[in-house]
């Protein structure tokens, strides 16, 4: 078939076996939840391989694509869009694991077998050099000249945890029910409330942690 | 700190042999000692934050200027962080890796107006046409060809 359709055969974007539509909205919801979530979110190595293979596809199609046609303009700019989202997405959790390395790497440890993974192999790696070279550093500039009985210092206990208690929007995609919600103040006590779809609310991140991670609710 | 930590040395082994009036004391200089401490790694840590945006910023190489700055455990902290970061966007995206240090911003728009900074000679763009690159000479090139050479310092961004 020529024509529209036909023009994007030619690019190869509906050879796909997950549907495009459906990883590229599985792609922004991970980069906005990551975006505005306080702590590090759940690793998603499939979606960021089927977004790399689709990148390398869109970029072969396009060396081999005629001069001056105007759908180059166009496939370019999305390729260049897709890589701006894929580069904040991955620049957003260095920075968190940067910013949490002791807590990150010690929820890693203790974590269960069948659960998911918050860090990718790589992201795991280069945690582990980023606390190895700051624990170096710290002893030979200041630790090792110190008085004996000041020579450990535990990072877990002086770098920041992230603030769970910290408030952010939400738009709930799945309706859910008997949400409790932990008093603030002494006066008040816990309650429930349900989400309905489509609602939007401004909330603790901590109350509403799971639901992220099932993708009951996007963060906005 | 070491002057600190003998004396309450010296206290400590009085205090076992029984002056317990002592004890005050000792527990008032290590707190002294722990402050310190505190104080000392937050300076530290602070710096080692700075430097780490100045990867971000100024990419791997960084200028003489600040490179005077920063002692050389600072440098030796600074190579081992820039080796740990270009391992990491190696393994991410493809076989040649993503450089995520680029697309800082989301695009706006495909072409871009450089302005040439210093001679460069002949530069290929995708349809095949060569221009030649010549000092305050203005082009109109697309984006993604010019990012190399803006970080370089051959191009300049014109922001109209």
């Amino acid at each position: 078939m020529r024509g529209g359709g036909g023009g994007r055969e030619e690019f190869g974007l509906s050879v796909r076996r997950v549907p495009r539509s459906h990883l590229q909205r599985a792609f922004f919801q991970a980069w906005l939840n990551e975006k505005f979530a306080p702590e590090l979110l759940e690793s998603k190595p499939e979606i960021i391989e089927c977004v790399v293979e689709q990148l390398d596809h869109m970029e072969a199609n396009l060396k081999r694509a005629k001069r001056g046609d105007l759908k180059v303009s166009i496939h370019r700019m999305e390729i260049e869009r897709i890589r701006y989202v894929l580069s904040s997405y991955l620049r957003c959790r260095l920075v968190k694991i940067e910013k949490f390395f002791p807590h990150v790497l010690e929820k890693e440890k203790s974590r269960a077998e069948g659960e998911p993974s918050i860090l990718s192999p790589e992201e795991f790696a280069f945690a582990k050099e980023y606390m190895a070279n700051t624990e170096i550093y710290l002893k030979n500039v200041a630790l090792k000249h110190m008085p004996p009985n000041l020579q450990k210092v535990s990072l877990l206990k002086s770098v920041p945890r992230p603030n769970l208690d910290s408030f952010v929007f939400l738009r709930v995609l799945e309706r859910q029910e008997n949400i409790l919600v932990e008093p603030e103040t002494d006066e008040q006590r816990e309650y429930t409330i349900d989400l309905e779809e489509g609602s939007q609310h401004l909330i603790r991140y901590k109350t509403i942690a799971p639901l992220v991670a099932s993708g009951a609710v996007q963060l906005i | 700190m070491r002057t600190l930590y003998d004396r309450n040395q010296a206290d400590v082994s009085e205090a076992k042999s029984g002056r317990t009036d002592l004890i005050f004391l000792i527990r008032f200089r290590h707190c002294c000692l722990l402050r310190n401490q505190r104080c000392i790694l937050a300076y530290l840590y602070d710096r080692l934050l700075r430097i780490r945006a100045l990867r971000w910023e100024y990419g791997s190489v960084l200028p003489n200027t600040i490179q005077f700055h920063m002692s050389a455990e600072e440098v030796e902290w600074f190579s081992r962080y820039k080796k740990s970061l270009a391992t990491y966007m190696r393994s991410v995206g493809g076989e040649e890796g993503l450089d995520l240090t680029q697309d800082i911003k989301p695009p706006k728009s495909l072409y871009i107006e450089v302005r040439c900074l210093r001679d460069y000679g002949e530069f290929e763009i995708d349809d095949g046409t060569t221009i030649l690159l010549k000092k305050n000479s203005q082009h109109f090139l697309p984006r993604w060809k010019c990012e190399q050479l803006i970080r370089q310092g051959v191009l300049e961004h014109i922001l109209s």
